[in-house]
């Protein structure tokens, strides 16, 4: 009945079109008079369009940046955030960059990044990033136009269903069928994004919906009965936990993602001090504890260090911490830490005994838990065997010597080690790390130390080539003045290529470091461990030139191809503040990543060289 | 082992589907799956009948608590509890046979619902164990075809599962 002119909607009020208006008042009877009260009503109250209601919802939530694509189901979303300048809206150039940059801007600031794509081949292509996002456990809100309610299921153009794609690899979606539901929805989507374990939550905007008005009241909580997470821990559990802690000879702290993502970074370097007992992180984890200290190990797993690998496997104690016993983390697991007791903290009950069956399990928040902890040690009267841990200590000090991580410095080539080693030094160890995945992957993994959380990002579970750069987008923008660094390779580097032109246009300084061995190496250690050196199909022929490429697109490119060039570039590209520098280093061709747990082996049985 | 799991979900769309898709994703099987809204029509009312070792069970629990969309659920087969199915069984009715077919139906407690010059239809509810003896006791040739609905399950006394 009533419709928004444009100067009224700027104005924020609703006018009444003069036919509805007649049609109310020049009729009579009881039921018409109240017919003219809802009107004035409506009158009254600002009635906004679905894409409004969608924009003013994320601006309610602080989102400062929102990642995606223009399509035509999305269209009315694209006007309305034209007409406001709240949300900045970020201009990817192919949909999965969309899903990663805001996966980096979450995993850079622990809020929930958000992006925009359209329905069908816009959707799509979001898919590989939410997946990414759900095996990390990182809190996304993805919003997926869609095409009219009334097409849903006749095979429109551009459609496909995203909820159905979708719902494999987010922690929920919803599909938002009534402009009335919207609001509500975008609340419980950031709600079950960022509570409890993170993950990804799309919502599914129909066309007609962004279109259709309803009055906008964006709700101040949220409840729902079918899902509570649970926060704070069973204090019997807490209290057998640290007993077992306490009488431990030989204990060791295993960490995971879970650990950074629950803010509890400072609680478990606050409770390891207080101990004196030996960290180890996994690759998600790393950052959760300082890397420089005394006490950490260094990553375990596949191709963690000696140190830690052995002291996992000698332990009697496991204390796990938001760790989930992955299958790259434990070998074996017949063979894993055959001595140990276990205890478990982690916010998802299904993460405990699924993989290795545990002792003393806690359901919880990391930093409530650990918290109490900290408490209950320090009020108790019990401390730790000194002498046993002293003892311990020494016998982690000998596995230290097998200086596991020792590589070639005289061969004359540019060794990836290295690189990341010059990197570390460079941005004094405070960069944020976004890579790729391959070898570089763990070689960044391995040399740069990382002593705070939320500065080492990579797609650890789903493990996406082409994550590394969208990702860096959006740790760059959530961080404008800080360093950021995209470590990659020549195969990753390539999946995601085209963001140089966003780079370009949002002007983000990120330093790509290009470990370029003309293979796809992770594949090329395995043919060359496991298939006879067979190197089917992981040969890089026809590479592009990276720095004219670099520069085509209006950035610094560099080709580093002697080792005694590193730092200088290094330095030089670190300089360059306001420009993306694109750093080919051609490095050593079959280095390999070392150490390794080969497959179907225990910790203890790495080869070291 | 074989495992009854009764589930109070949000009666959505797709709420079967995130069910259905967790099972099939992660590798676990279904035996026999029912669903309806219960007489609070914001919810519905699941039984699952699957088989797995301890793990997988307590896996399986954990997996469906975390759905969204999953208000509660039990494990029916952690104590005592009621399990019926009801099925509909179409059978060649002719001569001797109908005689027969009738007896059987009445020693079964079933009841004939439908009745052509060839054919009967019986309804028989009961325990999923009592319509494999009933279809036993059918000469297979005999049946023209088989409907079950599969397990619904409630647990004994006082014992109920509330939102």
């Amino acid at each position: 009945m009533f419709q928004q002119g444009r100067n009224a909607r700027e104005a924020g009020v609703c006018l009444p079109q003069t036919g509805g208006f007649e049609g109310v008042f020049n009729v009579a009877g009881a039921e018409n008079m109240n017919r003219a009260a809802i009107s004035l009503k409506r009158m009254l109250t600002v009635e906004l369009t679905g894409a409004e209601i969608l924009v003013r919802s994320l601006k309610e939530e602080g989102v400062t940046h929102l990642f995606g694509y223009p399509g035509g189901a999305v269209l009315h979303i694209y006007d309305a955030l034209y007409q406001q300048e709240d949300v900045k809206h970020i201009l990817v150039r192919h949909e999965q960059a969309a899903t990663h940059a805001a996966d980096g801007y979450a995993r850079s600031t622990g809020k929930a990044g958000v992006a925009l794509v359209t329905s069908g081949p816009g959707a799509t292509n979001a898919v590989t990033g939410i997946a990414t996002a759900y095996m990390d456990s990182i809190p996304m809100v993805v919003i997926t136009g869609q095409v009219f309610t009334s097409m849903i299921g006749n095979d429109a153009f551009q459609e496909v269903d995203s909820i159905g794609i979708t719902r494999p690899c987010v922690k929920h979606n919803f599909l938002v069928k009534d402009v009335t539901d919207l609001a509500e929805t975008i609340k419980k989507a950031f709600y079950i994004a960022t509570t409890g374990r993170p993950g990804p939550v799309v919502i599914d905007i129909p066309k007609d919906v962004t279109a259709n008005k309803a009055e906008f009241n964006y709700p101040q909580t949220v409840s729902m009965r079918s899902y509570n997470p649970v926060v704070k821990g069973h204090i019997g559990q807490i209290k057998r936990a640290v007993a077992m802690m306490l009488s431990a000879r030989r204990p060791i702290f295993y960490t995971g993602g879970g650990v950074v993502l629950g803010r509890g970074a400072a609680e478990l370097t606050a409770l390891a001090q207080q101990l004196n007992y030996p960290v180890t992180n996994t690759l998600m984890g790393l950052g959760a504890y300082p890397a420089s200290d005394r006490q950490f190990l260094g990553m375990l797993g596949m191709h963690g260090t000696y140190e830690a690998n052995m002291t996992m496997h000698h332990c009697d104690v496991l204390i796990a911490i938001g760790a989930r016993f992955d299958d790259r983390v434990t070998g074996n697991i017949e063979k894993f830490c055959p001595h140990a007791k276990i205890i478990h903290v982690d916010i998802d009950p299904s993460s405990i005994s699924k993989n290795v069956k545990v002792d003393v399990p806690i359901v919880g928040s990391v930093p409530d838990v650990l918290q109490e902890m900290i408490a209950l040690i320090k009020g108790g009267n019990k401390k730790p065997d000194e002498d046993a841990i002293s003892e311990w200590w020494d016998q982690i000090t000998e596995w230290r010597g097998a200086d596991c991580l020792k590589y070639d410095e005289e061969s004359g080539k540019v060794k990836p080690q290295q690189v990341v080693e010059s990197l570390y030094r460079a941005t004094h160890g405070d960069a944020y790390v976004c890579s790729d995945v391959g070898q570089h992957q763990m070689w960044a993994a391995q040399y740069y130390k990382f002593d705070k959380p939320y500065r080492w990002i990579n797609s650890g579970g789903l493990g996406t080539m082409g994550f590394g750069l969208p990702a860096a987008m959006g740790a760059q923008l959530a961080h404008p003045d800080a360093t950021v660094a995209c470590v990659t390779g020549e195969g990753s580097i390539q999946m995601c290529i085209q963001e140089l032109s966003t780079c370009l246009q949002y002007g983000l300084p990120i330093k790509i470091i290009a470990l370029n061995n003309r293979y796809l190496g992770m594949v090329r250690q395995w043919q060359e461990f496991f298939y006879d050196g067979r190197y089917a199909m992981s040969y890089m022929d026809a590479l592009p030139d990276f720095v004219k490429l670099a520069e085509s697109y209006g950035h610094v490119g560099m080709r580093i191809d002697n080792p005694a060039d590193v730092d200088g570039a290094m330095e030089e590209a670190m300089k360059l503040k306001n420009r993306l520098v694109f750093m080919d280093f051609v490095t050593d061709q079959e280095e390999n990543v070392y150490p390794m747990i080969p497959a179907g082996a225990g910790l203890n049985e790495m080869i070291l060289v | 082992m074989r495992h009854v799991i009764s589930i109070l979900m949000e009666n959505e769309a797709g709420a079967l589907s995130r069910v259905a898709g967790l099972f099939s994703a992660r590798g676990y099987n279904i035996e026999s799956l029912t669903v309806a809204p219960t007489e609070d029509a914001s919810l519905s009312r699941m039984t699952i009948v699957t088989r797995g070792s301890e793990e997988i069970i307590e896996q399986i629990t954990k997996q469906l608590n975390k759905l969204i969309d999953v208000v509660k659920l039990v494990d029916l087969s952690d104590d005592e509890h009621i399990e019926r199915e009801m099925a509909l069984i179409k059978v060649r009715a002719i001569g001797e046979a109908r005689e027969e077919y009738k007896r059987l139906a009445d020693i079964f407690n079933g009841r004939i619902i439908d009745v052509t010059e060839t054919t009967y239809t019986i309804e028989l509810t009961d325990s999923g164990d009592r319509i494999v003896e009933f279809l036993a006791a059918i000469n297979a040739d005999e049946i023209i075809e088989t409907v079950r609905s599969g397990v619904s399950g409630i647990a004994r006394g006082e014992k109920s599962l509330h939102p």
